[in-house]
């Protein structure tokens, strides 16, 4: 087992050299959709963290038990129950912000990446190799949103988390808080992305 | 009259104007993933579509018939262990998501096998994309549009009957293949372009993908339209009064858009308002 990274290497990697939304292009849906402001992207991220790492460490206490046909399933039935908790813990606590995600909570059951790091590594590492991985992702998730998010609203509506940050004379991108925006800001930061990961490998 | 002049706004606002892509965002993994060439984009979207409609089906019985308060079959048999009365306050809607999660994975099990044994070429062309169907963010999303629609409802004489739910689903999927098919088209043709080789691949389709959403924002504002040519009961004073309430972003709960893109729709207006032209 000595090919395998680290707890610590596993932790690092997801941050940037891994991360979920660059390289791996894994949960663009919430990123597309959640990152009109700050705060919705910065909420998402934790909600998304919750659930990646309750679910990799269920899975990683159950991988011994896992029948290979079914697997899949029981991956998803039992992200399917955290992200409940997390949907009914944000409707009592942040009523508002609840709202401002409305269905995009519910689709973490469906967002890729934590089906496939539940598939590649808790469902074969033991516990502490599986949530050091899910803190990891969870951090390079959450820089993703942010990144996103604080383009589109910095220039969209001129605040950032709600405070200003440009002069008022600053005339709002509409686009950027409207879905065109959404996508061609992640399509330019994922160039950019790409362009400084293959500046390196020359 | 009424009822079909609804099922064909709920159509076209599934289709087009609330693209599933280019409006909520789901099911962009595919879009990205599987609009290389036109055949096989058409093909995933005629298999979202199908799983769609079934999964829609499935989980519209189940929401309507176990899992709101007050459904038959929760209360006759919660009677059996308490009052009739508080059977039928049983709520069950808290196991939604997972109920329809399990609908979808069988949906497309089904499917898998039905494919498998009578298209077995179209079957391997797919691969693995038919089990992937599965973490489609759109064929959940039609789903929990249609719980929205059915429990989330405060007078029950709105909630959304099958022939509304099946509507989306499937019409929904039709939006989907659009969008999806254009997209590989123009994948097709910039596959022979000279595009710089950071943003060759997932970053140039991401930003072709923001052209074609500014093409469907035009369609915003057809739905209320073809409501007030299409209704002819209505005096012409409350129609007006309602559509424009209607325009303000809010046709449904669901097709609500969150706060901060109604915001950003308030800029809209606000810029058109007090800029110089």
């Amino acid at each position: 087992m000595a090919d395998q990274p680290t707890p610590l290497e596993r932790f690092i990697q997801g941050i940037l050299p891994e991360n979920p939304v660059y390289r791996q292009l894994l949960g663009l849906c919430p990123t597309l959709a959640v990152t009109n402001s700050m705060k919705a992207a910065v909420t998402m991220a934790a909600a998304v963290a919750f659930v990646l790492l309750c679910a990799n460490m269920v899975t990683s206490l159950i991988r011994n038990l896992l029948k290979p046909h079914l697997r899949i399933v029981v991956f998803t039935l039992t992200i399917a129950t955290f992200v409940t908790i997390a949907d009914r813990l944000l409707a009592a606590y942040m009523y508002q912000m609840s709202k401002t995600l409305g269905p995009y909570i519910p689709l973490i059951i469906v967002n890729c990446l934590i089906i496939c790091r539940c598939e590649v590594c808790a469902s074969k590492q033991p516990v502490f190799t599986a949530i050091s991985d899910a803190a990891g992702q969870s951090l390079g998730y959450g820089l993703a949103l942010a990144s996103v998010a604080g383009v589109r609203e910095i220039l969209g509506t001129g605040m950032f988390f709600g405070f200003r940050v440009l002069p008022a004379t600053w005339p709002d991108w509409a686009v950027m808080v409207l879905p065109p925006g959404a996508f061609i800001t992640l399509g330019l930061l994922l160039g950019a992305v790409n362009w400084y990961s293959g500046r390196g490998a020359k | 009259m009424n009822y079909f002049i609804d099922i064909m706004l709920i159509a076209i606002g599934a289709a087009l104007i609330n693209n599933f892509i280019f409006y909520y965002f789901v099911g962009i993994c595919p879009f990205i993933g599987v609009s290389r060439n036109v055949d096989m984009a058409f093909g995933m979207g005629c298999a979202v579509t199908f799983v769609m409609s079934i999964a829609a089906f499935v989980s519209w019985t189940i929401t309507s018939l176990v899992l709101i308060p007050g459904a038959p079959i929760s209360s006759y048999i919660g009677a059996f262990f308490m009052t009739a009365e508080n059977a039928q306050k049983i709520d069950l809607t808290i196991l939604s998501y997972i109920i329809y999660i399990f609908v979808i994975a069988s949906s497309v099990q089904f499917v898998e096998m039905y494919v498998r044994k009578f298209f077995p070429s179209l079957y391997k062309s797919f691969g693995v994309f038919l089990p992937l169907i599965t973490t489609n963010c759109a064929i959940l999303f039609a789903c929990l549009t249609i719980m929205s629609h059915v429990s989330g409802v405060e007078n029950p004489a709105d909630a959304w009957d099958l022939g509304r739910a099946l509507s989306l689903a499937f019409f929904g999927g039709v939006g989907f293949t659009i969008a999806i098919v254009v997209m590989a088209g123009i994948r097709e043709e910039l596959d022979l372009c000279d595009i710089p080789k950071p943003f060759k691949g997932a970053a140039i389709t991401l930003v072709v993908g923001g052209i074609l959403a500014f093409a469907f924002m035009g369609f915003t504002g057809v739905n209320s339209g073809l409501r007030k040519a299409l209704t002819f009961d209505e005096p012409a004073a409350q129609v007006e009064q309602d559509e424009s309430a209607k325009d303000r972003g809010s046709q449904g709960r669901i097709n609500e858009m969150p706060a901060e893109l109604v915001a950003g729709e308030k800029v809209l207006k606000l810029n058109a308002r007090t800029s110089v032209r």
